[in-house]
């Protein structure tokens, strides 16, 4: 949940990062802090094991500005993608705000994404949340792969709800801000609904 | 988050800080953001640590519940030089003490009891209003109500 601070005059919001090992989460939020000027960001914490696998989760803070005289934050987290660190999967979308979706679209991770999908809908069950209503923005990574499936298809196969999507190239920072923008926005609305 | 609570909860953490003689103080909520700090913070991340204290935390919940409790209310990590007490407070908040030999683990647990009791008094207070307000919409409107297109696409530039 969006942490509001009358006093201070600051809005917090948190952002998941979800999809499948090795879909490049953890490449989004990098091109996200190389990019972005060091007055509106603070320090990307990488849990990650020795080759560089996320174990917990990364973090990067970000400042977008003002609005209505209230700071406006955004904490972004990746999950760990890998199945078996579901256990830590579902902690860290505990208060989410919004989910972003990196989907790996090669062929042979197809089934992966599907199972992502899934494992997402019920962990954010668990927590309360539900994956159709939520702000939510999906990314077919790894556009410029030569054997991707069509995205088309991959709406299909992972967009019943049919959210916004981007194609993205995240090691060359294609579609990752307007992903994060997207998301972004979806919180900001979804907040002004709740008040 | 309200002014007079914000107030009551500083002060608190104020008498915390010099009571146990620690070099910082911090309250961070569950989901990880950073609710307020005392202290010697200029040359400390208090975002980071603060994200990574709800994700200790969180951690170490999952383990309590795997072990069938409910969660384990104190950690406790030694380091050469610093020292950090994290404890959870009315099972909602994180309250993080950083301290040197300048104090000692035995105070500085003393003194986190007893604001433990008047912070949790303070957050069933807080919990108390804002459902009064929730229930009752026709306060004073929320900042937010106003929030426009242009204003959101302005924050992009």
């Amino acid at each position: 949940m969006s942490f509001i601070n009358y006093s201070s005059r600051e809005i917090n919001c948190k952002i998941v990062y979800y999809g499948p090992g090795l879909g490049g989460k953890t490449t989004n939020l990098q091109y996200i802090y190389k990019k972005t000027n060091p007055e509106s960001k603070g320090k990307l914490i990488s849990l990650a094991t020795e080759t560089e696998r996320t174990l917990f989760f990364d973090f990067l803070p970000l400042n977008l500005g003002d609005i209505r005289g209230f700071k406006t934050r955004f904490h972004l987290y990746t999950v760990p993608g890998q199945v078996f660190y579901d256990a830590s999967r579902k902690l860290i979308l505990k208060g989410v705000d919004g989910v972003v979706f990196v989907a790996d679209s090669q062929v042979e991770r197809m089934e992966a994404n599907i199972e992502s999908v899934e494992n997402l809908r019920i962990n954010l069950n668990e927590q309360g949340y539900n994956l159709d209503k939520i702000p939510y923005t999906i990314q077919y990574n790894k556009r410029d792969l030569p054997n991707i499936v069509p995205v088309d298809e991959m709406n299909r196969s992972l967009n019943p709800r049919g959210v916004t999507w981007y194609e993205g190239v995240a090691v060359e920072g294609i579609g990752v801000f307007d992903t994060l923008k997207n998301i972004a926005k979806q919180v900001l609305f979804e907040l002004k609904k709740g008040y | 988050m309200y002014d007079e609570e914000f107030k009551q909860i500083d002060a608190e953490l104020n008498r915390l800080h010099s009571q146990s003689n620690a070099k910082v103080v911090f309250l961070v909520d569950k989901n990880g953001q950073l609710i307020t700090s005392v202290g010697e913070t200029r040359d400390i991340d208090t975002t980071s640590l603060a994200s990574l204290t709800a994700g200790n935390i969180a951690a170490t919940g999952g383990m309590a519940r795997l072990l069938g409790e409910r969660e384990f209310s104190i950690l406790f990590h030694e380091g050469e030089k610093d020292n950090i007490h994290i404890s959870v407070i009315g099972h909602r908040v994180i309250l993080v003490v950083i301290f040197d030999q300048r104090s000692s683990l035995g105070l500085v647990r003393l003194r986190v009891k007893k604001t433990a009791e008047t912070l949790t008094k303070i957050f069933e207070d807080l919990a108390v209003k804002t459902q009064k307000e929730k229930a009752a919409p026709e306060g004073a409107p929320s900042p937010f109500a106003e929030i426009s297109d242009e204003d959101i696409d302005k924050l992009f530039g």
